[in-house]
């Protein structure tokens, strides 16, 4: 194991029944960043956290998470997790400082220190207004403020995020990733799973899953420079029709219509993909503009997940 | 179970507790479940049956046997509606269940008292109706105590005698047994449910990516029942003794070490059915499955004796067995603790085998 690496798996599998929801999964997380866990619903990211923590037996492979082997010697590995679920699983009918009480107490944080961290942790995730209200009547987003901050009571080494933000307005986003920053400048390395690309966008490192197979791992940077596909964004007075006729066509990966605009992801294997494109409209007669613009994360992902289906499909 | 940590246990115990305090339906039921069934047992359903249909033969026909008719009468046990001349036709009657209950005294009645080793008078009896044999047993507790000079002796007077509660109350008899069928009903489905709702309601998945041990999450989770359950044993002991005159014999502190051990072991029953359930419905019908027998095989509802040797054998690895010869001996008969440890074993090692199966079954994982 390396001491740099905060999670390493090999050939990582969970399979229930005849589904494979994690298939031959080879993780390096390094310590101290924020590791992102990109996927579309069902690739196999809550089961991977899972499997991780020690909750889940994996089918196959070996998992080693801050030097302890899981799910072996996973309880000596919760004293330094923090795990937030997807779903919220803090207790409804307690209120949100008896919510945060009994994590305190269950970590068993000494007495002296667990009124302090509260304290501190109602302030960072602004919930020092409702500490007397019951978790369950909380709103979608104060409900997560409120996971994040009992995941985080007992200062873990290492934090799993299942969606934290998927209820989150924008603005309270923006803290939430604030406060996930300080936490890697103190030390602790955090793995999240998100839909946001704004949010993966962040990460110091992704890993993109798609039926629970590992299809891209880098730096968005990396993953943006080195992606598949040739993006074509296209402009026209009949959008519609410039997607019906691009759509599923030879050598075009995936069209999204954003209002006026098309992108279009045209595989590497097409030398021109301007002249690609452009032959499909003219044979639909739809007028428009094409140029190859630069890749954002979204086209890394939807390439990278989109092959994966058609792969599946031949 | 080394290096238990007694601030995780706390932990646990006190979110049990805050939980409780909110759930509106357990509340309610810690109270009201031990008054309704207290009520509905020490009144309702009670086995003093009272005016039953009777006739009688009176082929002696003395001063004496015409004294015990009236005694019977006094009883209000029996409603004489008729007097007939052979045992025959009290049979008749009984057969078409114009009567219940016939008298028949024989000619010979006196001579059979003096004689004492013969009963003096029959009974007979519709042996149908469990109750009516019930209430039988009380009529064999009428002595001829209005005639002066009397030489009777008053378990010879009928033929049917075995009768168990001298005072003819039942509620007498009932009332303790009832602690420990209102303990057995009450703490096995607040515990049976404990891991299930945690399950259901998605909190499972938190709670054992937590430090907490198996261990730990069980015995937190038992302690606010425990002193739920001596509540109710207090709360029972209560109306036993202000609404039924129950006299309590025994001494009170063998009456909680009892309760205590009791309490233990049905708490760990629960947690064992709790480790099984997929939901608190399925929770809840195998409290049901548990209980049923508990009630029947215990010696709550029928006499422990009369039940064949394979219930009985059944019935030994129940607590509520035990707990009824325990908590009967000590408030009926006075007898003290130490007299019935082997009782006391029983639980004891029923409570650490559910534990440790309920330690054994639970995992810290999801599937
Ligand atoms: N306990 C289970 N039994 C059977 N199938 C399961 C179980 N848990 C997960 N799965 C299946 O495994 C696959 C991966 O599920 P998982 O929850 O890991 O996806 P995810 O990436 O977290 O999706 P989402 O973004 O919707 O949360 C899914 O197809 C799911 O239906
Ligand atoms: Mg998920």
């Amino acid at each position: 194991m390396n001491a740099e690496l905060a999670i390493e798996s090999h050939d990582l599998t969970r399979r229930f029944g005849k589904l494979t929801a994690v298939d031959h999964l080879a993780m390096r997380v390094p310590r101290n960043m924020i590791y992102g866990f990109l996927g579309p619903n069902g690739s196999g990211k809550s089961t991977t956290i899972r499997m991780l923590c020690g909750l889940l037996t994996p089918s196959e492979g070996t998992v080693n998470v801050l030097g302890h082997k899981v799910p072996g010697d996973a309880e000596l590995l919760k004293q330094k997790i923090g795990y937030m679920t997807q779903r919220f699983s803090l207790y409804d009918d307690l209120t949100v400082m008896e919510n945060l009480q009994f994590i305190a107490r269950v970590y068993s944080l000494p007495k002296a220190k667990q009124l302090r961290r509260i304290e501190k942790a109602l302030q960072t995730y602004f919930l020092s207004d409702r500490t007397r209200q019951f978790a369950g009547t909380l709103s979608g987003g104060q409900k997560q403020r409120l996971a994040l901050a009992c995941a985080t009571l007992h200062k873990p080494e290492l934090l799993f995020l299942d969606e934290p933000t998927s209820a989150v307005d924008p603005q309270s986003r923006r803290d939430f990733w604030e406060s996930l920053f300080r936490l890697v400048h103190k030390g602790t390395t955090i793995l999240v799973s998100t839909h946001y690309m704004d949010e993966a966008e962040r990460c110091h490192r992704l890993a993109i899953l798609d039926h629970g197979r590992m299809v891209a791992d880098g730096s968005p940077q990396q993953l943006m420079d080195t992606i598949t596909t040739t993006v074509v964004e296209i402009a026209s007075a009949s959008p519609q029709d410039a997607h019906d006729a691009l759509q599923e066509k030879e050598g075009i990966a995936s069209v999204t219509q954003l209002g006026q605009r098309l992108r279009v992801l045209v595989e590497k294997s097409i030398d021109d993909p301007i002249a690609h494109v452009k032959t499909f409209l003219k044979h639909a007669n739809v007028d428009a503009q094409a140029e190859i613009t630069r890749a954002s994360l979204e086209d890394v992902f939807v390439a990278s997940t989109h092959k994966q289906v058609s792969d599946a499909e031949r | 179970m080394l290096n238990v940590s007694w601030t995780r246990i706390y932990a646990i115990l006190t979110k049990e507790t805050q939980q409780l305090r909110r759930d509106r339906l357990s509340s309610g039921m810690i109270i009201g479940m031990p008054v309704v069934m207290c009520l509905l047992f020490g009144y309702a359903i009670n086995t003093d049956v009272r005016h039953l249909k009777a006739a009688v033969a009176d082929q002696a026909n003395t001063q004496l046997s015409r004294q015990l008719i009236i005694d019977a009468q006094a009883s209000q046990v029996l409603d004489i509606i008729g007097s007939v001349h052979t045992g025959k036709e009290i049979k008749e009657l009984l057969d078409a269940g114009k009567i219940r209950v016939g008298i028949l005294i024989p000619h010979d009645f006196e001579r059979r008292l003096e004689q004492k080793d013969r009963p003096a008078a029959q009974l007979l009896i519709d042996g149908s109706d469990p109750t009516i044999l019930g209430a039988a047993r009380s009529l064999t507790s009428i002595t001829l105590n209005n005639m002066a000079g009397s030489v009777t002796s008053p378990t010879k007077l009928f033929e049917v005698r075995n009768y168990y509660n001298a005072e003819r109350r039942s509620a007498v008899f009932i009332v303790p047994g009832l602690i420990g069928v209102i303990v057995t009903m009450t703490m096995i489905l607040f515990t049976a449910v404990a891991i299930v709702r945690e399950r259901e309601r998605g909190n499972l998945e938190l709670l054992i990516n937590t430090p907490v041990r198996t261990g730990e999450l069980m015995i937190g989770k038992v302690i606010p029942y425990i002193v739920i359950g001596l509540v109710q044993v207090t709360l029972i002991l209560l109306l036993a003794i202000i609404l039924f005159q129950v006299p309590i014999n025994g001494a009170v502190i063998d009456i909680y070490l009892a309760a205590l051990i009791f309490i233990t072991a049905n708490l760990m029953m629960g947690l064992v059915i709790s480790t099984f359930a997929k939901s608190q419905f399925q929770a809840m019908q195998m409290t049901f499955f548990f209980f049923l027998p508990s009630i029947l095989l215990s010696g709550f509802m029928f006499p422990f004796d009369g039940m064949p040797a394979a219930a009985q054998y059944l019935a030994e690895v129940l607590p509520l067995t035990h707990f009824l010869r325990l908590i009967r001996g000590i408030i009926l008969k006075g007898a003290n603790i130490g007299q019935m440890m082997w009782d006391m074993y029983a639980l004891f090692v029923f409570a650490l085998v559910t534990l440790g199966l309920a330690i054994a079954r639970f995992k810290k994982r999801l599937e």
